[in-house]
């Protein structure tokens, strides 16, 4: 009896794989016929993936709009590698130097090691990093590493001084993924563009602790929403889309509040409601572009600490100024000009950051 | 003639076992046809054959005189023929009437039409004499009536073959009376009926012809008129049945168990043990006779340890153990076959094996250092199914799948074999046939030849009066009265049970 | 009778077989419609894990996590206990491996590796000794108590880092080398993969869980007590005891799946915003594994291999990862609806009499 089941389903198989690699043998033909030593770039995502609205998608724009100017395919001359979880960041970066990808960018500083580690295990191989140093055990930059770095501080001063101008209760919020020294950048960068055009005004900032907990995005803003706070900078990834979400449910009962988005231009994320007042975008795909067109033309910058402000076009306020007003946007390109001559340094630490308010006074 | 069942060398194979071997069955029409046969024998397997649920691999059905082929239990209903499960299928929170219509509900204009299921039932039960009230809700009725209940399930979806499994096992001596005469009513108003029983008393009062089958065999089919107890009792068993008496002599020895002066709550904290004063010498058998629910669990497990003492002491062999841990008092000499073997005698996903060292599994031989002897405890456990007649293909079968006499079987093994100084058994033969019994009492009066002390727990007023020495009637948590078997009846115990001594004077 | 167990048993190994080729099925044809090569997506499994050392590597370096909580709750299971904890008793062996690791980094490796390992199954231990100790004392049903311990966990970890053990990063520093289970000659071995000598760890783990509920007297009674509160009660065991012990060593397993992270894996511990799913996984190794020790080792190299091949596929057939957990989530979906397949195979067997 045992046996006639086993048949009825060992013959089920069959059929079943047959049928499968039938299909499967039509289409494969076509597609392994790739031309050998073209120039591939690769990219490996975090768990946010390349829809993430955000940093890995910006990263993945930067390289789908380089294959678009240099006749890359999709897929094969650029690639990503999306992680399910934090053990999958070795495997994905190994795999693509493996298959001689020319160049291939770990996006985070959460693969920091493994990138360091990958790039010690494969001299040969081009790696870029970004929003870290990627370093060998004598914290000298690893040869075969461009770490790309941005000076987040000046971007998001200039969407402070925005947002210290539009303030009507004067009090604004700055909603934090994870505190780190990285996102302290942002932090101390606003919290100086407030106050410097907005000595009176009153600032929250809160972590979220993730990058990816919408919910507890949302469940932040609405208490700095509730204690009066009307314009929040939500630096923090998919957690942002929780403020978003906030914003937009307050704005539909008819309270006015914004929110201020981060790495892209996050306009079209505040319609219908239009709760977007501006966005510090940190042109990750700029970067990425840059060095990619570096790597081919055959200057990798290995070993270099690349460094992307707004001098370098790498950080700046979104194109989309629709909410900002007239006066507003001429404060800003003020700053801008004293930030890029150098006559004004935006604080970092929180420690920059206390200096710079006694300067203040 | 033409029968109304008529099953035909019927022979159904499990993957390596022949539930039924060449069964014929012939059931005629308007009569009451006992299955009798041991537990396990494969009487429900031919049932559940004629019932659909199993096809036979040889054999052939027909109903009525003529072939049918039962695929389904619905083939079976369109053919009359319905079954009374042992275990109710009903639903507690829905009146009887919603019960009995169920799947078939009367509809006029496409609604439920409750005035005319009311009506029917109402109609059905008076016609066979069942005296169900169709509006009560099932969970308000007896266990009595629910059966009564399925019966009209069956009747109402026309059956005329109707077909009883075990059906006395839940019921009560009156109740069992009134089900019996319910049967001589559905055959006189036409229907047949097949009882399936392991009970020869049941046999001899409702029946009128008997099939008895053994070991997926066909024995006999007898009249019953032609026929007496022992006879039917050896055929199913297979060879001559001895009805055990205790007849060794009556010679107590030293106290094995002293209890004085104890009082035990139960779980709802009321006082169910009062002041009990209980001795029991080594080679006796002391019956406890009394109404389920008079403090006799509670007494055995406050025994066992399980169960703490309020105020009182409890000694075996003059080893103080009141309020002890159980395995202490296991290890003072106590031998324990519970009233539910199934929840507390047995793991039922355990091996035969691992259960047989159910309580010893920590000790020399069977284990040491913490590291268990298996081939010492397989080799105990081989000796042990052999000794005691476990029917079990091999001692690494779950006892869940043995038969509920072979599990008895299993307990009694252990627990005699570890020879306890008091062994308690509480309702030991219950629900067990012929073969069983007669094992297990043998077992009993063994131990206390062996001269130990047996405490022995029943409702069974037969097994009490047949196996004790003395027997101390409970009553309400005390022992009301301490009676020789051989001066007293059925119904001077009857009489102590209710809660009156001798004289008429309430207790 | 035992006939008809024999057959129950040959179902009950059926279903896991059977689970897995339907979920692999299933996950073929949802690539068809969408319009990828599922014969491409399978082989580049298959020749990754097999064929290349380093991916073969990163399969038995995922198994040594899952397999260890796959053990742990195939423990609890086995005594009766639905151990839902496992993430959590993981979180906190991680964090307490790599603590110890660092902060004495002076010792030398004989002692400091142990000493490191041990920290972390005792830690696991003392994580799945409270719901324990919850459910022998006041009865509060383990799966609660559980699931409550595994927040404790990840946010009690996340605190103990970010205020005391803190990097660059997100994370501890590294652990110094004497506590570190990664080898280089594992590594060179498998072209550079993240291979360590954990896997011996959960060799261990496995013959540990066999020998210690088959062939010990403890293990004989938490399998009973797990089967049989009731009847283990009445002869003569300490039932609350048992269910503390239970959960305390199905805590240590767990608690060693985070230590082989932590010493092995990463060498140190991040900032978990998110559980790992490492312990929830465990639960699906388990349940495949049929709570068998050698079940654990086969489906945890079954789970290893569709995880580490699932990133060959999606960078050789271009398919994307999600689908390699839709396909588990498919086969675990099977393994819960065995009772489908039972009853699909008893259609099966019926019709064939007719």
């Amino acid at each position: 009896m045992f046996k006639k089941r086993m048949a009825v389903l060992v013959a089920f198989v069959v059929v079943l794989a047959s049928v499968l690699a039938g299909c499967g043998n039509s289409k494969s033909s076509g597609s392994s016929a790739t031309k050998k030593a073209a120039f591939k770039a690769g990219m490996v995502t975090d768990t946010g993936g390349v829809d993430d609205k955000s940093f890995n998608q910006s990263a993945w724009e930067g390289l789908t709009s380089f294959a678009k100017d240099n006749g890359l395919k999709k897929g094969s001359g650029v690639k990503y590698l999306q992680s399910t979880q934090a053990s999958d960041y070795s495997p994905n970066l190994n795999t693509m130097v493996h298959q001689n990808y020319d160049i291939v960018y770990g996006i985070g500083f959460l693969m920091q090691s493994d990138i360091q580690k990958i790039a010690q295990q494969n001299p040969k191989a081009h790696l870029g990093i970004i929003d870290a140093v990627a370093v060998d055990k004598n914290n000298k930059p690893l040869k075969n590493v461009a770490s790309i770095t941005f000076k987040e501080q000046q971007g998001s001063f200039l969407v402070g001084v925005v947002a210290g101008l539009t303030t009507k209760t004067n009090k604004v919020g700055f909603i934090g993924g994870v505190n780190s020294a990285l996102l302290k950048k942002f932090e101390n960068g606003f919290k100086a563009g407030v106050k410097t055009v907005n000595p009176k005004a009153e600032i929250y900032a809160q972590y979220a602790g993730a990058f990816d907990a919408p919910d507890k995005g949302r469940a932040i803003a609405q208490t700095m929403y509730t204690k009066g706070a009307d314009i929040i900078y939500a630096s923090a990834g998919n957690t942002g889309n929780g403020v978003f979400t906030e914003a937009k449910n307050r704005a539909k009962n008819g309270k006015k509040v914004w929110v201020i988005g981060v790495d892209k231009d996050q306009h079209d994320q505040g319609m219908p409601e239009n709760v977007t007042l501006t966005s510090m975008v940190k042109r990750v795909d700029q970067a990425i572009y840059d060095v990619t067109k570096q790597t081919k033309a055959g200057k990798f910058p290995g070993g270099k600490v690349l460094e992307f402000g707004l001098k370098e076009n790498g950080v700046g306020i979104a194109p989309t100024t629709d909410n900002v007003s007239k006066k507003a946007l001429s404060t800003v390109n003020d700053y801008k000009k004293k930030i890029i001559d150098g006559s004004l340094t935006v604080p970092t630490t929180d420690k920059e950051y206390k200096e710079y308010l006694a300067n203040l006074k | 003639m033409s029968y109304a069942i008529e099953m035909r060398n019927i022979r159904k194979e499990f993957p390596g076992i022949v539930a039924n071997d060449d069964i014929t069955l012939q059931v005629q029409e308007g009569e009451i046809h006992a299955l009798f046969g041991e537990n396990g024998a494969g009487k429900s397997t031919l049932m559940n054959v004629l019932f659909g649920l199993y096809q036979p691999d040889q054999g052939e059905i027909y109903v009525h005189g003529k072939k049918e082929l039962i695929n389904d239990p619905n083939d079976a209903a369109r053919l009359g023929i319905g079954m009374v499960h042992q275990h109710f299928m009903l639903i507690d929170k829905f009146t009887v009437a919603e019960n009995i219509i169920l799947g078939r509900e009367p509809k006029k204009h496409g609604v439920l039409d409750m005035a005319k299921a009311v009506k029917i039932v109402k109609k059905l039960s008076e016609k066979y004499g069942l005296d169900v009230d169709p509006n009560q809700k099932v969970e308000d009725i007896t266990v009595g009536m629910q059966q009564r209940v399925e019966i009209l399930k069956t009747l109402y979806r026309g059956s005329d073959i109707l077909i009883f499994d075990e059906p006395t096992a839940v019921l009560t001596p009156i109740e069992i009376k009134e089900l019996i005469e319910i049967m001589k009513r559905l055959v006189g108003e036409g229907k047949s009926i097949i009882l399936i029983t392991h009970k020869l008393k049941e046999i001899f009062e409702a029946c009128d012809r008997c099939t008895v089958i053994r070991r997926g065999r066909n024995i006999d089919t007898v009249a019953i008129t032609d026929t007496n107890p022992n006879d039917l009792a050896s055929m199913m068993v297979g060879r001559k049945v001895n009805i055990q008496v205790n007849d060794a002599p009556y010679d107590p020895k030293e106290k094995v168990l002293e209890i004085e002066h104890l009082n035990v709550l139960d779980s709802r904290k009321v006082d169910v043990i009062k002041d009990l004063n209980l001795t029991v010498h080594g080679g006796e058998i002391l019956g406890i006779a009394g109404v389920d629910g008079n403090g006799q669990t509670e007494l055995i497990e406050a025994i066992a340890g399980l169960r703490k003492v309020k105020d009182g002491s409890i000694k075996i062999n003059n080893d103080d153990v009141t309020n002890q841990k159980t395995r202490k008092i296991i290890e003072a000499g106590l031998g324990y076959i519970p009233e539910d073997r199934q929840k507390h005698g047995l793991v039922l996903d355990f091996s035969v094996g691992e259960n047989m060292v159910l309580q010893t599994y920590y000790k020399k031989p069977y284990a040491q250092a913490g590291i268990l002897h298996n081939k010492v405890i397989t080799k105990k456990a081989k000796q042990l199914i052999q000794e005691f007649d476990v029917r079990t293909p091999s001692e690494r079968t779950l006892a869940r799948s043995l038969s509920g006499g072979n599990q008895q079987k299993v307990i009694v093994a252990r627990e005699v074999d570890r020879s306890p100084q008091l062994l308690i058994a509480a309702q030991p033969t219950r629900g067990l046939d012929i073969g069983a019994i007669e094992f297990i009492h043998g077992k009993l009066i063994e131990e206390k030849k062996k001269g130990k002390a047996v405490l022995l727990v029943s409702f069974e007023l037969d097994e009490i009066l047949h196996l004790s020495d003395r027997i101390a009637v409970i009553y309400e948590g005390h022992i009301i009265d301490i009676v020789d078997p051989k001066k007293t009846d059925e119904n001077e115990l009857g009489l102590l049970m209710a809660g009156r001594k001798k004289g008429g004077s309430e207790a | 009778m035992s006939r008809i167990l024999k057959k129950i048993n040959w179902m009950t190994l059926l279903i896991p077989v059977v689970s897995v080729i339907l979920g692999l099925l299933c996950g073929a044809v949802i690539m068809l419609i969408i319009g990828y090569n599922p014969v491409l997506a399978y082989q580049s499994i298959v020749e990754s894990i097999f064929l290349q050392p380093y991916y073969g590597g990163e399969t038995i370096r995922a198994m040594i996590p899952l397999m260890l909580a796959g053990i742990a709750v195939a423990f609890a299971f086995r005594t009766g206990l639905f151990n839902i904890g496992v993430e959590g008793q993981l979180l906190v062996g991680w964090f307490a491996s790599v603590a110890c690791a660092i902060c004495f980094d002076h010792l030398p490796k004989v002692i400091l590796l142990p000493m490191s390992i041990t920290a972390g199954g005792a830690a696991g231990a003392l994580w799945g000794f409270i719901p324990g100790l919850l459910k022998a004392r006041f009865k509060v049903h383990e799966v609660i108590s559980t699931i409550m311990m595994n927040y404790i966990a990840l946010y009690t970890t996340a605190y103990l880092i970010k205020n005391f053990l803190y990097t660059e990063g997100e994370r501890t520093p590294t652990i110094p080398a004497a506590a570190s289970l990664a080898s280089t000659f594992l590594a060179d071995l498998t072209q550079g993969s993240r291979l360590h000598w954990g896997f011996v760890v959960a060799i261990i783990a496995v013959f540990a869980m066999w020998f210690g509920l088959w062939k010990t007297t403890k293990g004989y009674e938490l399998r009973a007590v797990g089967f049989s509160p009731d009847a283990s009660k009445y002869a003569g065991m300490n039932v609350s005891r048992n269910i503390m012990l239970s959960l305390t060593f199905s805590g240590i397993f767990a608690g060693l799946g985070g230590a082989m992270e932590g010493l092995g894996t990463y060498q140190y511990m991040t900032i978990n915003s998110a559980f790992t799913g490492i312990g929830f996984n465990g639960i699906a190794v388990a349940l495949l594994g049929l709570n068998t020790p050698l079940g654990v080792v086969l489906s945890g190299a079954l789970f290893a291999g569709l995880q580490t091949g699932g990133m060959t596929m999606q960078s050789e057939a271009g398919v994307p990862v999600e689908l390699i957990q839709i396909i588990i989530a498919l086969i675990i979906f099977f393994v819960g609806s065995g009772y489908v397949i039972k009853w699909a195979f008893g259609r099966l067997s019926r019709k064939g009499h007719k």
